[in-house]
């Protein structure tokens, strides 16, 4: 349910780093699961630069509408237009069609949680 | 915080892998794994099955059961038969809320009040605190009921095999007694959804018993467990009211477009002098329909509605709508700007957002 090659925050987003300077980021099983069903995505335009723990778009479901922050500083590269046709990939694939922006990386990951710590993050929520 | 109260078919929703919330310090499933939308659809389009058993249900009985009914709702009591069925509220004597609920006529001096489940204990007191002046009883019955309710154009197809009681005569807002499943119940062709449907009210203990034959028989058809997120989309589609959102205690009963229950030639009742006062002046605030005009735009219950920067009314419940695919609300608007057609702007995370009046309800079925 959290792959091991992702970062994690606590407010349940998710960041895969390229490699190269850039990541994909997006929100975990667990968010897709708490909110229901995706019905919109609502991003940023690309060039948008961002502070690490700004809101950077919303997520908005049948039932509620959660805020999306920035797991780490970076300016938008590419957001996934097909979440305006198909916002339920967000809840069928969150870690790959459901990606939500691509960044490029202004600061260091040091603030985030490997799977691990994450999965006793959301074990400690649940219960 | 104190232990959340549990239906009888808490254990099944749990088999079923719903996800549960504090519903009113009630443990209800709001959706089960198949999602909201998806069962939203399959109400409109099959059937869905939900667990009301919360529902509060008390008992008045006696020769003066009709006058304390009379005296606590405004709709015409003395006008239902017996196995008929109507919507009504109580009212205080200022017109607003206590609750709605209904009334079901069980005998010439017998009636069930059913109510909702967070105000159940406060409606037992407010009956309990009336009925001494009248010659009758009054028993909460809601720890010793269970209820689920049936609901969408497979409903009679399904709940037939499962029963001897003819079905199909049974009127919309009637209902008998009969076995269903060999369980004894109240059938009471009745809904919160907006389609066909039945309620079947049962013993606590016959509960999941009845509701696991009833998911045996339906889900073949289509069936899926419902849970209460749906029933929110699916009430907000007909404009039907929810405690909490479009009544309380600060609103009465003219102003919620609920004139049809308030029947002020008809004797007098908690609250009729009040209304009387209120038709003869003109209505400050009426509730409206809108629908926003992007489909980012998804107004919330709650939300301010604004003009000018300022708040002049709100938003009482909102949701994108599984039906209609578009961001519907209900708000209390001032009368001045509730015209079908007009623009009301709702405040959606501090951005002044313009939204359409459109008639309602949203969805009517066809019959």
């Amino acid at each position: 349910m959290f792959p091991a090659d992702l970062k994690y925050t606590k407010d349940h987003e998710w960041l895969k780093p390229a490699g190269d300077g850039t990541a994909l980021v997006g929100i975990t099983h667990y968010a897709q699961e708490a909110l229901g069903d995706v019905v919109f995505v609502d991003l940023p335009e690309a060039g948008t630069s961002f502070a690490e723990g700004e809101e950077f778009g919303t997520v908005e479901s049948v039932k509620t509408v959660s805020e999306l922050n920035m797991p780490a500083a970076g300016e938008i590269l590419e957001v996934n237009a097909s979440l305006g046709d198909h916002p339920e990939a967000v809840n069928e694939d969150p870690y790959g069609k459901g990606w939500m922006v691509k960044v490029k990386l202004a600061g260091d990951l040091a603030g985030l949680l490997d799977a691990t710590a994450y999965a006793a993050l959301v074990s400690a929520e649940s219960h | 915080m104190s232990e959340l109260m549990k239906t009888p078919l808490n254990a099944a929703h749990r088999t079923l892998n719903a996800k549960m919330v504090d519903f009113g310090g009630w443990d209800m499933p709001v959706q089960y794994p198949a999602g909201i939308i998806a069962e939203h659809e399959a109400v409109r389009t099959r059937a869905g099955l939900f667990d009301v058993s919360h529902m509060g249900e008390i008992r008045v009985k006696g020769p003066g059961a009709l006058a304390l009914v009379e005296h606590l709702t405004p709709n015409a009591v003395s006008k239902l038969a017996i196995g008929q069925v109507h919507y009504t509220a109580f009212l205080y004597e200022n017109g607003t809320f206590v609750d709605d609920l209904l009334v079901y006529r069980e005998g010439d001096e017998e009636f069930l009040l059913v109510v909702n489940a967070g105000n159940s204990d406060k409606d037992y007191a407010w009956v309990q605190q009336h009925a001494p002046a009248f010659d009758c009883t009054v028993v909460n019955e809601s720890p010793t009921t269970g209820q689920i309710a049936l609901q969408g154009p497979l409903s009679l197809e399904i709940l037939q095999p499962l029963t001897a009681t003819q079905l199909e005569p049974i009127g919309y807002y009637f209902f008998t007694h009969g076995e269903v499943a060999g369980i004894k119940c109240l059938i009471s062709r009745t809904g919160y959804t907006g389609e066909d449907g039945f309620e079947l009210y049962c013993a606590g203990g016959d509960t999941e018993r009845l509701w696991n034959a009833v998911m045996a028989a339906g889900t073949p058809k289509g069936l899926l467990p419902a849970g209460l997120g749906c029933r929110n989309t699916l009430r907000l589609e007909c404009k039907m009211a929810l405690y909490g959102h479009e009544i309380d205690d600060t609103i009465h009963a003219l102003e919620a477009g609920l004139g049809w229950i308030v029947k002020l030639d008809h004797g007098d009742f908690i609250g009729r002098e009040a209304l009387l006062a209120a038709k003869a002046a003109p209505a400050p605030r009426k509730l409206v329909g809108f629908k926003t005009l992007e489909k980012r735009d998804i107004a919330r219950d709650h939300m301010p509605v604004v003009q000018d920067g300022k708040q002049v009314g709100f938003v009482t419940s909102a949701a994108p709508s599984p039906t209609c695919g578009i961001n519907l609300g209900l708000a209390y608007v001032p009368t001045e700007l509730a015209k079908i057609g007009g623009t009301i702007q709702v405040e959606i995370r501090g951005r002044a957002v313009n939204t359409e009046i459109i008639p309602t309800p949203f969805y009517k079925r066809t019959r």
